[in-house]
């Protein structure tokens, strides 16, 4: 196994909140790395500094041995690193299929086309395709994203990341505000993810948590507690004082 | 935002070409030779308001400076014409450079801001090439310029003749508005219509929103400087005044009255308005206060313009 | 050439605190309500047109003035009850289309109740005549008591926003709309009050000019626009930005108009000099706003969106 993403020293400031405080971590190729951390710990601030949705105040980023910090999100996105979002932020007015396609089409040739029409290109549509199935959502291609109930709507935030074909996937979240049924059919479909892709995970559903990740790190106020296995992070003494207390005992 | 299907979209644009291929005809049967130039000043608004719609409807730009290129393309023809070139396709290409260099430059600063502050910058950059041309003095400076003919086809002035004008601009509509339909079904336009609806998460897939929205702007300017040429011709005059913020707010409303981004309903608004503009004054000098009325009516009480209120009269969901 | 410098300086520092008294408003109400109001320089000439009316009523520019501020404000608030209220929340666009039309509508209007001519109002007695300045330069005492009004205008605000509740509202509401209506405030109340008062400073600075300018249908509009670009320049939301941006344009144009030839007379031939000076001299501000906007797209004191 080798390091996909070199996470240094990176840091976030708003004003005097320290929201990212000195993140060091090794991402590892092939792995599913979970986040997790009470609410305001600066997950999600931290995944939106990885995707390059929010500028870093200092610290280095190197993916594939490339410093990445400097890079905008879609060049990040044409490097490999996708994310999926917290709040789900898709194209209400677009079909399933065209969600999914328009992500297709951004990593295949250019998209100064203007006259043929895209949604008659049978290889966006395919390749669109494949990764409905892979989400179960196969049968609702044609439905406006918008109509979708929100687990579908869940699962298609996964399908659209996927779509870019990404090395590594940043997932915020992807069991927020999901049934019982619903965040169950996420699990299977992160499982089989497991291996094709390495995935950051940021998950408040413990139970899934630990069935998934291969390793887990610990964030509080921003800061890394802890990282490692599962195992270590469950009789981790810190980690219980700090985080998993009273659901330990 | 009411989406049309895009055959319903090509069926009302047909229907729409027809009727005004037909008007030469009715003028002829009336005797009313003033239905030929109307129709001719209303087909130039239309592609003007087109060409709006493209950014405003489909990119969610709200430029409040387009008849800028309005009067670039006017001026086109003038400073072209005075200097010996008078073929309509030279003054044409003419106007597409000139409209797309201060569209690329303008719109490059504009689009780095969003909201409010891109009306109001769209609208500053068109005042600036307003008072660009008032201080023009070698082309009439604020009482404009007069042309000394229209332009020529094949060298010929067959422009002279109202009617083969009249075909000429029908023609110059229908390419630029399957230019325009062809252009939101592609892959650029799906682009910038996905960027309308959610810019963070087409840069999450790996677009720079910017690119696109500049290039749409750009190509909205060329289409618009297209209309200033043949609006030359039409008034066979130039002036600043193709170009005051009221031209660009008065392009902004046949839009909307029209039904944003739908395409043909540019051409409808462009229509609405301009009869509408006729009407009013047949009543009073002071029609503009019927037509200030009117849109605010509009805005407060109706929802998706005339398009809008085309389908739910006609019953369809609104 | 000192002397025409002085003199343009202290031109373009009246202009400029005539923009800034008609940005205040404008410049709150974008930052507060995010509504844009077309509308604005409507205000700014309805100021002049009842300054005019009430000083040919009353005979007195004191009086005249003490009878347009008043109503200016009143027509501002009916305005605001009639159609604004039922536009802060609509987009942008709706905003755009209701205040064009009424700028259609109030334009016609002030046609038909005082015509299309231009009107002029008398210097009042008090404040004609000049001053000296420096040497021989004389600078006329009325302008001069625009600069002074427009400071003082500008030291009350500063007061205003920097030490009252109303103000410590207005600034929450500038940078988190949302913040201030949680705190439970009455948000509705406070936007009425927020752009009555914009309207009557609005109206102030029409009354203030309109001995020194010609008072026509017109005159709103160009005033709005430059009003746009302080905003802009400063900030939207920002009364300190709109006042230096202000300043900053009123001097800029005025030197720009003035200089500009002159000094474009050092590289070119004198013809060629003044046709490009006077080309270039009214794009200035709006070169001088593309220039700012390129560095920092949400102004000089305005918050990064």
């Amino acid at each position: 196994m080798s390091t996909l993403l070199q996470i240094r020293n990176l840091r976030k400031s708003y004003g005097a909140l320290k929201v990212t405080d000195d993140v060091t971590l090794d991402i590892e190729e092939g792995e599913l790395h979970a986040i997790i951390g009470p609410n305001g710990a600066g997950k999600t601030t931290l995944i939106s500094q990885l995707s390059g949705q929010n500028p870093s105040d200092a610290g280095a980023l190197i993916y594939q041995g490339e410093d990445i910090m400097r890079l905008s999100m879609a060049e990040r996105v044409h490097r490999g690193l996708a994310r999926s979002f917290q709040i789900t932020s898709l194209l209400p007015g677009f079909t399933v299929l065209e969600n999914v396609a328009m992500a297709v089409q951004a990593r295949s040739g250019s998209s100064f086309r203007f006259f043929a029409q895209a949604a008659k290109e049978d290889e966006l549509n395919r390749d669109a395709m494949v990764c409905l199935r892979r989400v179960k959502l196969a049968d609702r291609a044609d439905r406006l994203a918008g109509s979708l109930s929100h687990g579908e709507q869940r699962q298609l935030e996964i399908a659209v990341a996927l779509a870019t074909e990404p090395k590594l996937l940043l997932l915020d979240e992807p069991l927020a505000g999901t049934g019982h049924e619903e965040s169950a059919a996420l699990v299977e479909l992160m499982r089989g993810m497991k291996r094709r892709h390495t995935v950051v995970l940021i998950e408040h559903d413990m139970e899934a948590v630990f069935a998934l990740a291969d390793r887990l790190s610990v964030l509080v106020y921003g800061r890394v507690i802890a990282t490692g296995t599962p195992e270590e992070i469950r009789n981790n003494p810190e980690v219980r004082a700090a985080y998993l207390g009273e659901e330990a005992a | 935002m009411i989406a049309l299907a895009p055959r319903t979209r090509l069926l009302a644009a047909a229907l729409l070409f027809v009727l005004f291929a037909l008007l030469p005809f009715l003028a002829t049967a009336l005797d009313d030779h003033f239905i030929v130039i109307t129709a001719t000043r209303v087909m130039v608004f239309a592609i003007a308001a087109l060409s709006l719609d493209l950014i405003l409807g489909y990119g969610a730009l709200v430029s409040f400076g387009h008849a800028a290129y309005l009067g670039i393309g006017a001026y086109t023809v003038a400073v072209l014409s005075s200097n010996g070139v008078s073929d309509l396709g030279l003054q044409m290409l003419g106007a597409v450079l000139a409209s797309a260099a201060f569209a690329a430059v303008t719109g490059a600063i504009s689009l780095r801001t969003k909201g409010v502050y891109f009306i109001m910058i769209t609208l500053a950059f068109g005042q600036m090439a307003f008072f660009f041309f008032v201080s023009l003095s070698s082309y009439g400076g604020d009482d404009g310029f007069t042309l000394q003919a229209r332009s020529t086809l094949a060298g010929m002035a067959l422009l002279e003749d109202d009617r083969v004008f009249f075909y000429v601009t029908l023609a110059a509509l229908v390419l630029l508005f399957l230019f325009a339909n062809a252009l939101i079904g592609s892959r650029f336009g799906r682009v910038l219509t996905g960027t309308r609806e959610n810019p963070l998460r087409m840069q999450a897939v790996g677009f720079t929103p910017f690119r696109y929205q500049l290039t749409a702007y750009v190509i909205s300017g060329c289409m618009a400087g297209i209309a200033g040429v043949l609006l030359a011709n039409q008034t066979e005059f130039v002036s600043p005044a193709f170009m005051t913020w009221h031209r660009s707010g008065e392009l902004i409303v046949m839009v909307i009255l029209g039904g944003i981004g739908t395409l043909v309903g540019g051409i409808l608004g462009a229509a609405a308005f301009l009869m509408l503009e006729e009407w009013l004054a047949i009543f009073s000098e002071h029609w503009k206060l019927g037509m200030g009325a009117l849109l605010i009516l509009v805005v407060l009480f109706t929802r998706g313009g005339l398009t809008g209120l085309l389908r739910r009269f006609l019953g369809g969901r609104a | 050439m000192t002397n025409l410098l002085l003199l343009q300086a202290l031109n373009g520092l009246q202009f400029g605190i005539l923009l800034f008294l008609v940005a205040a408003g404008l410049t709150l109400v974008f930052g507060i309500m995010d509504f844009i109001n077309l509308a604005h320089g409507v205000l700014y000439m309805v100021g002049a047109y009842l300054l005019a009316t009430f000083v040919g009523v009353t005979g007195s520019f004191w009086l005249g003035l003490v009878i347009a501020l008043p109503v200016a404000l009143a027509f501002g608030l009916v305005l605001e009850f009639l159609i604004f209220r039922r536009l802060y929340d609509r987009s942008h666009l709706d905003q755009v289309l209701a205040t064009f039309g009424l700028i259609m509508i109030v334009n016609e209007g002030v046609k038909i109740i005082w015509g299309a001519a231009p009107l002029s109002v008398p210097m009042p007695e008090l404040l004609s005549g000049s001053v000296p300045l420096v040497g021989p330069l004389q600078y006329p005492v009325y302008r001069i008591a625009i600069i002074a009004a427009g400071l003082l205008t500008a030291l009350g605000l500063y007061l205003m926003i920097g030490h009252t509740r109303i103000g410590m509202l207005l600034r929450a509401g500038a940078s988190n709309g949302a913040m201030v209506s949680a705190l439970g405030v009455n948000i509705r109340r406070l936007f009425m009050i927020v752009f009555g008062f914009g309207a009557m400073l609005a109206g102030f600075a029409g009354a203030m000019v309109a001995p020194i300018l010609s008072v026509d249908p017109g005159m709103g509009e160009s005033v709005l626009i430059l009003t746009f670009v302080v905003i802009v320049i400063g900030g939207i939301g920002s009364i300190r930005g709109a006042f230096i941006a202000a300043i900053l344009v009123g001097l800029v144009d005025t030197l720009g108009r003035t200089f500009g030839p002159i000094l474009l007379r050092m590289v070119l031939e004198p013809s060629a000099a003044s046709q490009t000076g006077r080309t270039l001299a009214p794009m200035l501000i709006y070169i001088l706003m593309a220039a700012i906007l390129f560095f920092r797209p949400a102004g000089l004191f305005g918050r990064k969106s």
